[in-house]
């Protein structure tokens, strides 16, 4: 299948064309990226296509054999994330022509932007360790440049901290790759989970999981490793916010954590049920916590960081249940928050660029001028909180089945229960900026930044109706491709040499 | 095992300077300090007692030499913190202008 | 930014040429001696580095060259992207190395690996220089 490399070869090149573009036509650059995202979209729904007949499909990078050579490893999991990077990033790139229209240095943009989608897409394709930590750092080094990119004062500041949190995490995934590679002399994922199987779960093994454990957590913005994440997002411009929040922590943190942790080092729920209750720890303790201060927060953009790390809680709370259930509701719950958070940040990106203000305190009336906005916001919301039939209900709905399947009732009611700080903290924008009346200075939002926020609630209210596809298609399959466990290693030199 | 041990000692200083130090350049310079330990642990991993750098020089000579995966492995590396160093310190640099201090205690517009 | 003193000038004016060529040999050799497409780069930046540092130059004629660096950066890395691509379009995989191999140990040998290292030393020269023109740009913001 000679389509892989194109997932990262294309936003690659596209970032360095960028800049030659900007040099002969400024305006041709934001209709090139939309182009080039949308070529990403095809693609992706193609690979989706695809996986539905081969499971696994090996991509031999210059022909050589997957333990000595660098592989892409396409199955279901991957299809379902590149998918899902590529409708944020299309529905951002579509945002960003009005939105960005007032910085200055445009062109910087959109590289950066090409260049944290390659990432995004390498991350999730590459079945090298290594190639996964460089994709993960190219993600990571577009991410910082991005949060400052308005060189205020708050921005600069936010990137600093995020920096520092995000380069400790980084530094320590290379160590542990050090480790690993001390210990079993390869870096393909499938040959080290061979390996690692033949090492069996000693003190050192248990050293790199928890190091990794740790890296990925800052990644992800687990409690008590978020602190950077309400900053960060926030300071962003308003569609990086929206992919940031929406993917970005999600390839970077979970779909890893998830690789790694069952397929590299075949974990599962029945053997080892102290890791995963360390999961759901990490989870329940991510969602009560950042739940909790979303509440008091007084900032649009920030309170929905805060809501970030509470919702990421719950994909980390269905993998720790980690029966299929359990693991396919996160996955959809991935899917469900890549569109709901997108969403509700490119909602704040439109009230800022009519306002020019985050303050919920100062926003009013904004409900019937804006009313494309308010009602995106509405329908993302709704989505988040769990109500029928947005997509978002059906993945809380197999969380929660997953967890009474597995005797965790606790755990079943508790996710249910703290739907209601969901609802707490978005009725506080609700009634803030959209229901109170108020005289507001505002006018409609542009007519690119309403297509992208239609594409996204059709998308959600799409998947919400037609859930059962959408678990037969994708999270199924997806899911089933995580609870393999090392047989992904037996797939993957199966299906080497073929290269189609 | 104590060269490999001297390594992990370095990375801890190096997170010890992030975590304590107030100085921001100063903590760029505790992510110096990691990424030097994690650079000579992948060196040294790689390493074997008596044998040769891995350069052919000539073709039917026989061959032993050290593993020189990781030292490709060290090269990128090199190169990621390149990037992220140099982006640390255009953002150090331009905190600075903004602020007019390097001091951690004094940068805090961001709270909550 | 300001000049050093004549010493400095006269000597620079010597060796200037001499670093560049070694960081253009290093460059070409990489896949024969240690060294290569990154080390090479560094060096050529090395040398454009300190020939504005022995020389000085003006705010204005500083925003040219990084506007021209940036710009051969974009090129090093399309270079080194096409390369891969190439690959992928005349022989069926990306990134094979489909050049013919030649005989080891001579300069033209190892296949793509060459012309991957003269994209690479592009694209770090380049990339190093713009990173040094705008930490050095931020001098004149602060001091106004």
């Amino acid at each position: 299948m000679t389509f892989i490399p194109l997932f990262f070869a294309i936003p690659l090149a596209a970032a360095f064309i960028i800049p030659i573009l900007g040099k002969i036509a400024k305006s041709l650059i934001w209709i090139f990226v939309t182009l080039v995202s949308f070529s990403l979209f095809v693609l992706a729904l193609y690979g989706t296509a695809v996986t539905q007949q081969y499971p696994m499909i090996v991509y031999e990078m210059g022909n050589w054999p997957p333990p000595l050579g660098i592989v892409m490893a396409f199955d279901s999991l991957s299809a379902f994330m590149v998918l899902v990077i590529s409708v944020v990033v299309f529905a951002g790139s579509i945002f960003s022509l009005r939105y960005m229209s007032h910085y200055t240095g445009q062109w910087k943009f959109y590289t950066l932007y090409m260049l944290i989608t390659a990432g995004m897409m390498g991350v999730s394709i590459t079945g090298d360790l290594f190639n996964m930590f460089v994709f993960l750092e190219i993600a990571a080094i577009s991410s910082y440049a991005l949060v400052a990119f308005g060189v205020d004062a708050e921005e600069l500041e936010a990137s600093f901290k995020y920096m520092v949190m995000g380069e400790v995490g980084g530094l320590t995934f290379l160590l542990s790759i050090a480790l690993l590679y001390a210990k079993t002399s390869t870096l393909n994922l499938a040959d080290m989970a061979n390996t690692l199987q033949m090492v069996g779960h000693t003190p050192f093994f248990w050293l790199v999981v928890g190091m990794l454990l740790f890296a990925f957590s800052i990644k992800a913005a687990f409690v008590p490793f978020h602190s950077w994440l309400p900053d960060a997002h926030p300071a962003a411009p308003a569609p990086i916010s929206s992919l940031l929040s929406g993917i970005f922590i999600k390839v970077l943190g979970i779909y890893t954590t998830a690789r790694l942790v069952f397929n590299v080092f075949g974990l599962s729920r029945a053997n080892d049920p102290v890791f995963f209750n360390v999961l759901i720890g990490l989870g329940v303790l991510s969602i009560v916590f950042a739940g909790v201060t979303a509440l008091s927060q007084r900032d649009y953009k920030r309170l929905l960081g805060y809501s970030s790390v509470s919702q990421v809680g719950y994909i980390m709370l269905g993998f720790g249940i980690g029966n299929y259930y359990g693991v396919a509701g996160a996955i959809f719950y991935i899917l469900a928050h890549a569109l709901g958070k997108g969403l509700l940040f490119l909602t704040s990106g439109s009230v800022v660029n009519a306002t020019g203000t985050r303050d919920l305190t100062k926003l009013a009336g904004l409900g019937e001028k804006m009313s494309t906005t308010a009602w995106s916001f509405r329908f993302g919301g709704m989505s988040l909180i769990g109500l029928p039939p947005l997509v978002g209900f059906f993945a809380k709905y197999l969380i929660v089945l997953g967890a009474l399947k597995s005797g965790f009732w606790w755990l079943a009611i508790l996710a249910i229960a703290l739907s209601v700080l969901t609802l707490a903290y978005l009725l506080k924008i609700e009634n803030n900026v959209f229901m109170k009346k108020g005289r507001a200075q505002a006018s409609k939002a542009p007519f690119t930044m309403r297509i992208a926020m239609v594409f996204l609630v059709v998308l959600i209210i799409l998947f919400g109706i037609g859930f059962q596809q959408v678990i037969d298609f994708l999270v199924g399959p997806a899911a089933n491709a995580l609870l393999r466990g090392i047989e992904y290693a037996n797939l993957v030199f199966g299906s080497a040499g073929t290269n189609f | 095992m104590i060269i490999f041990l001297s390594c992990i000692i370095l990375f801890l200083i190096g997170l010890y300077a992030i975590v304590t130090k107030r100085n921001l350049i100063k903590i760029v310079i505790g992510f110096a300090l990691i990424e030097y330990a994690v650079n000579l642990l992948f060196a040294l991993v790689g390493f074997r007692f008596g044998m040769l750098a891995p350069i052919i020089t000539r073709v039917d000579a026989p061959h032993r030499f050290v593993d020189p995966i990781p030292q490709a492995l060290v090269l990128t590396a090199i190169v990621i913190a390149l990037g992220t160093t140099a982006l640390m310190l255009t953002v150090a640099l331009r905190i600075y202008d903004r602020y007019k201090t390097f001091d951690i205690g004094e940068i805090r517009k961001l709270k909550g | 930014m300001k000049g050093m003193s004549l010493i400095v000038r006269s000597i620079t004016t010597v060796i200037i040429g001499f670093i560049f060529i070694y960081g253009i040999y290093i460059i070409l050799h990489g896949h024969l001696t240690p060294g290569g497409g990154f080390a090479g780069g560094v060096i050529v930046a090395g040398a454009l580095i300190l020939r504005i540092l022995a020389f000085g130059s003006e705010p204005a004629d500083e925003k040219k060259s990084e506007n021209r660096a940036s710009m051969f950066e974009s090129i090093g890395a399309l270079l080194f992207i096409g390369i891969a691509v190439a690959g992928l379009v005349f022989a069926g995989t990306f990134f094979l190395n489909f050049v013919p191999k030649g005989t080891p140990l001579n300069l033209l040998s190892a296949g793509i690996i060459p012309y991957c290292n003269i994209a690479i030393g592009i694209k770090v020269g380049a990339g190093l220089f713009s990173i040094f023109l705008s930490l050095a740009a931020i001098k004149y913001v602060i001091k106004d």
